[in-house]
């Protein structure tokens, strides 16, 4: 810790959880593309980034399987830290001040604020439900042990949960592109003393309670 | 498995119309099963395997004489024996031709995923192109019928072609040609509707009041129809939908959710640009870094 305090700088994530996270974020944009295929046709040369449509419908479900195992890894990591609290409802009041940049006018946050919370909880539910209806409608495996009407409402299930699973992350890259200093805390591992002040202060007094020269 | 482009009226998974300035000016074709004349002989299966060279395997009897137990990747039609007790306590043997229905609103179709692994043809055929199909399964999820099968050998969807191949050069299907009895017949639509009437006509006359033709309108109408003697209850027939039709969530899931869905993907995109551009990134500056050190100082 001490040659990142020397350059003001805080762990925000360990290597480790920054590993998890790759992985479940390259699942993701292979799965989002490899299913943006199969949903709308006028997406479906995407599927020449897989080898072809055949190979798109071969592979999909594994790459699921990866990003459901290595994303319930990260949640449970990441579970505790992303309890609502009564200032993560406050946060969500001041939305509007929060996207027009007058931070200082809401209530000091934690590690995560109201918002990532609950993006959490989104991306919780999408990928359970996602698993779920994805084993029904696994055409070579198991939607032969399924009734017809079950994998009709899977097949559903499956398009929504994308659906809001594919806006989620948009939000989620956004909002990591817009607040500066975010996606290197996900690279590189730390953010910034003046970061962690600006937008997570109840965090920063957090971590640095007592950790002062 | 003709492929000639001019005669394909509509076409999987895609958005655009497909030619069409060549239509079916004859009629549209059709084959009628009169169940009642069916004797359960199974000469159609044999015509089948025999035009389309498939050899399922030999099964074992399962307590009837539908043999093999179901529809398969190489079984494109099955005779599915049901005995029926009328309410005189009679036995009525039901002897039904399964297989494609050729629906005008398919809904394997409409479920496809592949661009052209399945085709409409403007005489009404609906056929499956496996050189497209990428072995999804969607079509079984999407059909009323229970018809598609997909095969454990090369995952490719299988069915009925309503010999495509043979009808693109004005012949019959091998099943109608090989009926010993002429239950299974084929022409245009029109003149099966009509031949239809005039069996029922005939049916009516020997005590079935409620014989009918079956040529389902919940998906447009079918290009494989069947003159029942129960048309009231078709379900007698092992299981014959009574009013078959996409389902809803099919259609959901294929209709509407696939343009809004797109379209709200890209707004959340664009509102995310667009905030960026009107806002402005969200930066720490060294007015913040101070202030922190300034905390970090203060406190004990």
């Amino acid at each position: 810790m001490s040659a990142e305090r020397k350059s003001n700088q805080i762990v925000r994530y360990e290597p480790a959880t920054r590993i998890n996270h790759w992985i479940v974020a390259i699942s993701f944009v292979l799965l989002a593309l490899s299913g943006l295929a199969l949903f709308h046709p006028a997406l479906f040369w995407l599927t020449d980034l897989f080898g072809g449509g055949s190979w798109t419908r071969i592979l999909h479900p594994f790459i699921g399987l990866v990003m459901a195992i290595m994303f319930a890894l990260l949640a449970a990591k990441l579970w505790r830290e992303n309890a609502m609290q009564p200032r993560d409802w406050q946060w969500l009041r001041q939305f509007k001040d929060v996207v027009n940049k007058r931070e200082e006018a809401v209530a000091d946050v934690g590690k995560y604020n109201g918002g990532q919370k609950l993006l959490f909880y989104t991306i919780v539910l999408c990928i359970i439900g996602l698993l779920l209806s994805g084993i029904v409608i696994w055409r070579a495996y198991f939607a032969v042990y399924f009734p017809v009407e079950l994998i009709r409402f899977a097949s559903l299930l499956h398009a929504f949960c994308g659906f809001v699973l594919i806006c989620a992350i948009i939000v989620h890259i956004y909002a990591a592109i817009w607040v500066k200093g975010s996606v290197r805390a996900m690279t590189r591992g730390t953010v910034s003393y003046g970061w962690a002040w600006k937008h997570h202060r109840a965090w920063f007094r957090e971590v640095t309670k007592g950790s002062q020269k | 498995m003709a492929l000639q482009s001019l005669d394909i009226i509509r076409r999987s998974a895609t958005t655009l119309p497909e030619p069409q300035a060549r239509g079916a000016h004859a009629g549209q074709v059709a084959k009628l099963i009169d169940v009642s004349k069916c004797i359960g002989c199974k000469a159609c299966q044999v015509a089948c395997m025999e035009w389309n060279d498939l050899r399922d395997e030999v099964g074992t009897c399962e307590g009837s004489y539908t043999n093999p137990p179901d529809l398969s990747d190489e079984s494109w039609t099955l005779m599915r024996f049901a005995e029926y007790e009328n309410p005189k306590g009679d036995l009525e043997w039901l002897i039904r031709k399964d297989g494609c229905m050729h629906c005008a609103d398919p809904g394997c179709l409409k479920a496809c995923p592949s661009p052209g692994a399945i085709v409409q043809y403007a005489n009404g055929i609906v056929d499956f192109h496996e050189e497209n199909c990428i072995g999804c399964g969607y079509c079984v999820t999407g059909c009323p019928f229970n018809v598609p099968r997909i095969s454990k050998k090369d995952n490719k969807a299988y069915k009925c072609t309503l010999c495509s191949d043979r009808v693109a050069v004005g012949l019959e299907p091998a099943c109608v040609k090989t009926c010993p009895t002429g239950a299974i017949t084929f022409g245009s639509k029109e003149d099966m509707q009509q031949h239809a009437a005039e069996r029922i006509v005939d049916l009516k006359s020997r005590g079935f009041e409620q014989a009918g033709l079956y040529d389902p309108a919940g998906v447009g109408g079918t290009h494989v129809m069947y003159v029942l003697q129960h048309a009231d209850q078709p379900q007698l027939y092992s299981g014959l939908p009574a009013n078959p039709k996409i389902s809803a969530m099919v259609g959901l899931w294929k209709g509407i959710s696939k343009p809004l869905g797109l379209l709200a993907i890209l707004a959340t995109a664009a509102a995310g640009f667009f905030h960026y551009i009107g806002i402005g990134p969200n930066e720490a500056d060294a007015a913040d870094e101070e202030a922190a050190q300034r905390e970090l100082e203060k406190t004990p």
